[in-house]
């Protein structure tokens, strides 16, 4: 199995910690001018995503994580499983409602996703950025008003509600930024 | 033209001001002080034997040498600064940029600049009171102080007896202060302890604004302070921390040529012992101390360090104007 030594440490990179797959956050460099040098990394679990801290003496290894990042097309869901294909190899995936967490409410068929694979089993999917969505529902709004102040709940065809403005209508496609969930502007079809 | 290769300095202009501003007030300091600024050569065919540091080499090919001469780049001037001492060029100050392999972090450069003095008739405490001057002169302020010994820092922020105890308890203690994964750490011993609790626990509890010096280090800590005998015998040694940041590093120093020899034999057996690379020690310093060290305390100061604290800046990178990835 591949291991790196703490010179290999850097933000981003896989390493196997008490037997989950995890991603250094970041990486501090600690030494005393005539003393032992540390490492004092901050470490994501990548299946719980907890952030964690923790201290290797300078020269530790530690084993590498089979952890790859590939971009899938999403196919369908079945109810318990969300299907992807790779766009080369037409490889097919399944990720658990767990493994998509807020990916499932933004990605409808077509989409392009980052698909994280440990072992080449998923193991986080994250969506674009930006994703157009139709709203399927949503109050009319009052007449004039052209800014984004107040706004109202509008349900897209994912399900997921978003708040919109105000002159925003049922039927129309809107931009959604899906790392802060917030309304970008009205968008036409992609 | 490649638009991705960045070729700007990291440091702004505003802080190379600052940088030349500090230099000038550092040797203004010393003119007043009646020390002379003097220079050494940064490549030696010696080196530092410390098993913490790791020296940088290179090689000389050229007239008298047609096969190479190996050299390693100093890792602070101290050796040969005791020789000009040695040859009776009393009170004595360089600044220079000196090297170490392997350390490169937030507060740590492969090259950057370090102030190193010395002072013939001081003890490490009269040293004090001198680093304790030029820093309120370089700030344009008193500075409040407080000066501990290792014993009592270590007593007082983590109720631990830093000469009495043992691997286990320190270790303990470690886990104890949520120090993660002190549990799965293995480290070459008591003094590697030591270090992780100073760092990860001590450092950033110490009080930000305030200039703390710490005296009086475990023995197995010389470097090459004199060890003051007793129970337990203490290395006449100290570090200046300004908040949380080591800054300075001082000894009270060790003119023993016979203990010197001796010390850089055991440098050079732990190097051995951990599979670091032997070093050739510095004969010229034995040479130097045989023939008499004056009674005197230097201290090596890191100026990247200061100008850090001075600009506020929270990394070495910011003050350097091209720092290792643009070097």
């Amino acid at each position: 199995m591949a291991s790196y030594s703490t010179n290999e440490f850097k933000g981003g990179l896989k390493i196997m910690l008490d037997g989950d797959p995890c991603a250094i956050v970041e990486n501090e460099f600690v030494k005393p001018g005539k003393g032992q040098a540390f490492s004092r990394v901050r470490i994501r679990n990548l299946k719980t995503g907890r952030v964690v801290e923790r201290t290797f003496k300078s020269g530790d290894s530690v084993e590498a994580a089979d952890v790859v990042d590939t971009t899938m097309q999403y196919l369908y869901s079945d109810g318990s499983y969300w299907h992807f294909m790779h766009p080369e190899s037409y490889e097919q995936f399944q990720a658990d409602e767990t493994t998509m967490g807020e990916a499932a409410r933004w990605i409808k068929d077509q989409d392009v996703c980052t698909i994280t694979l440990w072992n080449n089993v998923p193991l986080s999917v994250d969506p674009p950025n930006f994703v157009v969505l139709k709203i399927l529902e949503t109050d009319p709004g009052v007449r004039g008003d052209t800014s984004g102040g107040g706004g109202k709940p509008a349900t897209l065809e994912t399900g997921t509600v978003v708040r919109v403005p105000l002159f925003v209508q049922t039927g129309e496609l809107i931009k959604v930024d899906t790392r802060t969930g917030e309304y970008v502007s009205r968008a036409k079809e992609a | 033209m490649n638009p991705a290769v960045a070729w700007e300095p990291v440091a702004s202009l505003a802080t190379m001001r600052a940088r030349a501003a500090l230099l000038q007030r550092i040797r203004a300091f010393f003119a007043t002080a009646g020390v002379i600024e003097v220079e050494t050569p940064a490549c030696s065919v010696h080196a530092v034997t410390d098993p913490a540091l790791a020296s940088l080499r290179t090689r000389f090919v050229g007239p008298g040498h047609p096969d190479g001469l190996s050299l390693y780049l100093h890792s602070s001037p101290e050796f040969a600064m005791k020789r000009l001492l040695v040859a009776g060029s009393g009170p004595i100050y360089q600044v220079c940029r000196v090297y170490r392999n392997g350390e490169c972090g937030r507060l740590h450069s492969p090259e950057f600049t370090l102030l190193e003095w010395y002072q013939p008739g001081f003890d490490h405490h009269r040293l004090m009171d001198e680093v304790a001057a030029l820093i309120c002169a370089l700030a344009d302020r008193p500075l409040p102080q407080r000066r501990m010994s290792y014993a009592e820092l270590f007593q007082e922020h983590l109720d631990l007896d830093a000469h009495g105890s043992g691997v286990t308890a320190l270790r303990a203690r470690a886990l104890a202060l949520g120090v993660p994964r002190a549990e799965a750490l293995e480290l070459p011993g008591r003094d590697a302890w030591l270090d992780l609790l100073l760092t990860h626990c001590i450092e950033p509890q110490l009080p930000t604004g305030r200039m703390t010096f710490v005296y009086d280090y475990p023995a197995s800590q010389a470097a090459l302070a004199r060890v003051r005998p007793g129970e337990p015998p203490l290395a006449e040694r100290f570090e200046l921390y300004l908040g949380g940041m080591e800054l300075a590093n001082g000894f009270h120093e060790l003119g023993d040529a016979a203990e010197q020899e001796q010390r850089f034999h055991t440098d050079l057996a732990v190097r051995r012992a951990r599979g670091q690379p032997a070093v050739p020690m510095d004969r010229h310093l034995l040479a130097a101390l045989r023939t008499g060290l004056p009674d005197c305390a230097g201290v090596a100061l890191g100026v990247d360090r200061l100008l850090m604290w001075l600009t506020g800046a929270r990394h070495i990178d910011q003050v350097l104007a091209f720092p290792l990835e643009r070097a």
